[in-house]
């Protein structure tokens, strides 16, 4: 049977090009793979080459026609036996003068608004009783509550492991791996080479193969050279691959201003990681949260971003014992119940949160403080449903406020709960430029107590 | 259905003793075989690129079919696979379903990823193939952290990561080679060299030797003819051997040529016409092959033409199933961002 050569598209936005020359004429014999003709494109002259091999019968377009739109036959080719006579009788060429009829199949029947499910994030986590955990505590640092979640998890499944710099040897840049080396070994605790990049891909490979990698970053700041991997292969490999290959491994480490170390080591990252579909975000505050919230990301199959604190490292807190208290992802906490305002904070400014609420609360002010706990999935139900309540909301983060987490909840809000607001939603948050090294400076970068005070004044209009 | 029988990818490991002797005449057949599925399958993308059935980026391996034909010929099924974006050669030869790659190239649900990954990202955990990246290096982290599992678990099993020439400049590729070479990790890099980095050619784009790169690492490498299959199958049996015995890395560079365009919109003007026509008609690895089974006179031409029919009815029957098979349904959009 013949065949009919059709107009190629030669460029994901060719719709109609020019038959430039024809390389082979009618008569000549053709092999799958040689040029029969030239195209100019709408980017560039191309070749056309024959996919089946046969004699061309005929040429439907002559050269030099312009204007040919894709799909249109071009030409036909003769297999083995068959003559030219048999197909003089072609369908006439169609000159397209019109945007041609390519098909762009998926376009039309799923459009991208189509109704997302973006304020029922997926809540599959099961709450949890945690006063019943609390019946039994060990107080102890932040730093230490990670290192137990990280041996407890590793003592329940040998296929995690922790890589990083420093972390085994040196026993931790910050020593929260302190003593892990010991228990677990050089085979499951990893010293790797300054080379983020690198161990962040490895990590990934790992957890393509099943293994459940904690790969530490010294500071988040420098996982900015591991953030493709961190991307483009953990968050997206289980969409590619249509749900076959998941990558269940931790990054984890330090995030957001430290103290007086300057403008490359006092980043926040919550918005960068919080932005990106197929990773989950969390950013611990207490020594409680660091330990059930990292335990709950080591057992969770997807890849998690584990922000923490360096200076909440060494403050100590009441740890449950249980090593089966794990949090829930996707789930705030509400630390200090109110009436008044709806403050929510996360990692280090929980505390602070804490703090202002309670001289909110000398004021007359009641002020509710929610610690996010889980950045992505975000529990827009819980802040909701307190908004509610409350009428009013002040977004505290550390990072700067353009495009940041202030800006989301604010936007999450109004979606959600635009009728129960009472005053505009406030932002506070670190000052929009690089963090400056000068005491005075850094402090007045720095979202502090009176900030949370003055926002909840103003959202109450008691100020 | 129509599948090729027998896919090189997971063929057993043969004993050889030279490198004349790389392969029975019965491997040699397999090897045209799978080649040439390989020749047929690309050719009909192109196509059904040509009609707009298949849309974006495609990125043909028309050409350089010896390579991952003779590097797989040594695979046994537990190792690992992970390549680029030129990456429909590679999931053939681990002997994945023709249509199931030639659907997901259409975007369709009987697609490896559901129509969801597209020509650059189709994975198969049953034939332990982990991509199709589209991110030039990254094949070679994601590589070393695979043959990490291997050597995790024990299990005697080595990863092979496939990059190009262009690929060979990333930073990520020399993290590599030294965190591989430092903890001895059962890894293959092997470098399709090509000779262009898209448009660039190599004595534009990279300096020095690629293989003088990673002795660096004091990782030992190979050089070969990509444009003969038994050749790339005798280096890879070396390099499979030194790797898999726990010495730790090898690079293979393997040299090769793509005849086709860097992806569908390439005009191809950064090489002359005559280089390429020359490689085609003096160099091509299908015509090597069928030239050596010729010689062995175990077959006549007319013995291949059952075969080349063979290959045709798969490949068509791969873009039948890919044209037919349906859209993803639009509840597809939201699924498998998070287990």
């Amino acid at each position: 049977m013949s065949i009919q050569i059709l107009m190629p598209a030669l460029s994901p936005t060719m719709t109609e090009g020019k038959l430039s020359k024809w390389v082979k004429k009618e008569g000549d014999a053709v092999k799958a793979g040689q040029v029969i003709a030239e195209i100019e494109t709408d980017k560039a002259t191309m070749e056309v080459e024959a996919v089946d091999e046969g004699v061309i019968g005929k040429i439907l377009v002559p050269e030099g026609t312009e204007g040919v739109a894709v799909n249109t036959p071009i030409a036909v080719l003769l297999e083995e036996g068959e003559d030219a006579a048999e197909v003089s009788s072609a369908a006439p060429v169609e000159v397209a003068s019109s945007p041609c009829s390519m098909p762009a199949p998926s376009q039309i029947s799923c459009p991208p608004q189509a109704a997302p499910p973006s304020h029922a994030p997926v809540q599959t986590a099961v709450d949890i009783d945690e006063e019943k955990f609390f019946k039994n505590v060990q107080t102890m640092t932040v730093r230490e509550a990670l290192r137990d979640a990280m041996a407890e998890e590793m003592r329940r499944d040998g296929d995690v492991f922790v890589m990083g710099e420093e972390v085994a040897e040196y026993q931790g840049a910050y020593k929260v791996t302190q003593g892990l080396l010991q228990e677990f070994g050089d085979k499951r605790i990893i010293d790797t080479p300054i080379t983020e990049y690198g161990f962040a891909g490895l990590g990934v490979g790992a957890a393509f193969a099943g293994l459940k990698p904690i790969v530490e970053f010294m500071t988040f700041n420098f996982a900015m050279q591991a953030i493709d991997h961190i991307v483009n292969s953990a968050a997206k490999t289980l969409y590619m691959a249509g749900g076959q290959l998941g990558c269940p491994i931790v990054f984890r480490g330090p995030n957001g201003p430290a103290s007086r170390v300057g403008a490359q080591h006092s980043q926040c990252y919550a918005s960068w990681y919080g932005h990106v579909p197929g990773l989950k975000v969390i950013a611990p505050w207490s020594g409680a949260d660091a330990k059930g919230l990292l335990k709950a990301a080591i057992r969770d199959p997807n890849p998690v971003v584990c922000l923490e604190n360096e200076i909440m490292y060494g403050q100590s807190f009441d740890v449950p014992t249980d090593p089966e208290f794990v949090i829930p992802l996707g789930r705030a906490k509400i630390e200090r119940a109110g009436t008044d305002v709806t403050i929510t904070a996360f990692s280090r400014m929980v505390g602070v949160a804490l703090a202002a609420a309670e001289k909110l609360a000398e004021e007359g002010i009641s002020a509710e403080v929610i610690n996010l706990r889980t950045i992505r999935p975000l529990d827009v139900e819980t802040i909701a449903n307190s908004v509610r309540k409350t009428n009013r909301l002040v977004s505290v983060e550390e990072g700067w406020h353009f495009a940041g987490m202030g800006a989301e909840l604010a936007a999450q809000m109004m979606e959600v709960c635009f009728d129960d607001l009472d005053a505009p939603v406030v932002r506070v948050y670190g000052a929009d430029v690089p963090m400056p090294y000068a005491a005075n400076l850094e402090k007045l970068a720095m979202p502090h107590e009176e900030d949370i005070i003055t926002a909840a004044k103003k959202v109450a209009y008691a100020a | 259905m129509a599948k090729p029988t027998s896919p090189a990818g997971k063929a057993k490991l043969q004993t050889v003793t030279a490198a004349s002797n790389v392969a029975t005449p019965e491997q040699m057949l397999q090897f045209y075989k799978d080649m040439l599925l390989i020749r047929r399958f690309e050719e009909k993308a192109g196509q059904l690129y040509g009609m707009g059935l298949i849309g974006g980026f495609c990125h043909l391996y028309i050409g350089q079919e010896a390579v991952v034909t003779g590097v797989q010929s040594v695979l046994e099924p537990k190792d690992s696979v992970i390549t680029a974006y030129r990456d429909h050669g590679h999931m053939l030869a681990c002997g994945m379903d023709p249509k199931g790659v030639m659907a997901e190239l259409t975007g369709r649900s009987g697609g490896y990823s559901k129509g969801k990954g597209g020509s650059m990202h189709m994975f198969s955990r049953e034939k332990n193939f982990y991509g199709g990246h589209g991110i030039v290096g990254a094949t070679a982290p994601l590589g070393i952290g695979l043959a990490f599992a291997h050597k995790y678990r024990g299990d005697g099993g080595i990863t092979t990561a496939y990059y190009g020439d262009g690929a060979a400049n990333q930073g990520q590729i020399y993290e590599s080679y030294n965190m591989a070479s430092l903890w001895k990790l059962p890894i293959i890099f092997i470098i399709e060299n090509n000779k262009y980095g898209m448009g660039t050619s190599q004595k534009r784009h990279a300096a020095g030797d690629f293989l003088k790169r990673a002795e660096g690492f004091g990782i030992p490498g190979e050089k070969t003819d990509g444009m003969d299959v038994l050749a790339v199958r005798s280096a890879a049996l070396k390099v499979a051997e030194h790797v898999r015995s726990g010495k730790g890395p090898m690079v293979l560079e393997v040299s090769t040529y793509r005849y086709r365009g860097h992806s569908m919109s390439d005009p191809g003007k950064y090489r002359s016409k005559e280089e390429v026509e020359d490689m085609r008609e003096h160099h091509d690895p299908i015509e090597h092959i069928r030239k050596a089974i010729l010689d062995g006179g175990k077959m006549t031409e007319d013995a291949f033409k059952p075969i080349d029919k063979e290959i045709k009815t798969i490949v068509n029957d791969a873009a039948e199933f890919a044209q037919a098979s349906p859209e993803p349904d639009p509840s597809e959009l939201w699924t498998d961002v998070l287990l």
